[in-house]
């Protein structure tokens, strides 16, 4: 997918720097989420077992789990550093549809999930509607 | 049922937002008491509530499916804004918007078939085993048949 070249003084490189910026910490972020949580088990069985506080405290005394959620926040603060430079259409579905190809490489490789070829044809096409639908 | 949720909460959470953030006068960092007061405005008040119930079926979801299962299944969550913009706003929807409908509604349909869980040799036994009824995980299921009927022969 080519990036349009922005209309505002920010070149290329920089508006594809920020976008990065925004596509690396939020996969990291999400990853180190998903890993976290996976780590915990079930939540539904936790909650079940030791009712919504144990559940909250099983979140919140999982380390990675802040990680994660500190990646989440750089990954929101990128954003909003670059929505101060470009324009909302077009960091909006970009960082949205990049992310999902990445956390599917990435959730591959780090998650060592089982990302079959149905999930490659559902990340691409959300992707690219994704893209279409905020453009 | 827990991911309507999140596809619903997080789009819903974001139109609060900003409805409630534009209706303010604008904000500079040289006042940072102004961003405090703006929490307490009801639309902002009511979504960031939206926000963390989003986010708390999010954490849920990820604790018995994979992110490559969830992170498509939640971004239909664009596709309800679009359809509520159309509906309830009357606001016209282009011809490139409905293609982007049509592709994430297809992308989120042949993720929701597959299993949503990888299959994990049985170490993590607990965490796993309440999923194989949703994991309808081909390979995995007719082994254990195949083997017996080798088996069965001997």
């Amino acid at each position: 997918m080519t990036i349009p070249i922005p209309a505002s003084t920010t070149g290329f490189w920089a508006a594809a720097a920020m976008i990065a910026a925004i596509v690396l910490c939020s996969t990291t972020g999400e990853v180190l989420t998903a890993a976290a949580m996976k780590s915990l088990g079930d939540l539904d069985d936790i909650r079940a077992h030791s009712g919504l506080k144990g559940a909250i405290r099983a979140v919140l005394t999982c380390p990675l789990f802040f990680v994660g959620v500190g990646f989440l926040a750089l990954a929101f603060f990128s954003l909003l550093l670059a929505l101060n430079h470009l324009n909302l259409s077009l960091v909006a579905p970009a960082s949205a549809s990049l992310t999902l190809v990445t956390n599917a490489i990435a959730g591959k490789i780090f998650l060592k999930e089982n990302v079959d070829r149905r999930r490659w044809t559902a990340a691409v096409l959300v992707c690219i509607g994704v893209y279409l639908l905020a453009h | 049922m827990i991911l309507g949720l999140v596809a619903v909460c997080a789009p819903l959470g974001d139109t609060c937002l900003s409805r409630g953030m534009t209706k303010l006068p604008a904000i500079t960092l040289a006042h940072p008491a102004t961003l405090i007061a703006a929490v307490f405005t009801p639309w902002i008040t009511f979504g960031i509530a939206l926000l963390i119930g989003f986010f708390a079926s999010y954490l849920t979801a990820l604790s018995w499916a994979d992110l490559t299962y969830v992170l498509p299944a939640t971004a239909f969550g664009n596709v309800i804004v679009a359809l509520l913009a159309r509906f309830w706003l009357h606001e016209p929807i282009s011809l490139e918007r409905w293609a982007g409908i049509v592709l994430i509604t297809v992308g989120v349909g042949f993720v929701a078939h597959g299993p949503s869980l990888t299959e994990r040799p049985a170490i993590e036994g607990s965490a796993t085993e309440g999923l194989a009824l949703e994991g309808q995980s081909p390979a995995r299921a007719s082994e254990p048949a195949v083997r017996t009927a080798e088996e069965l022969p001997r």
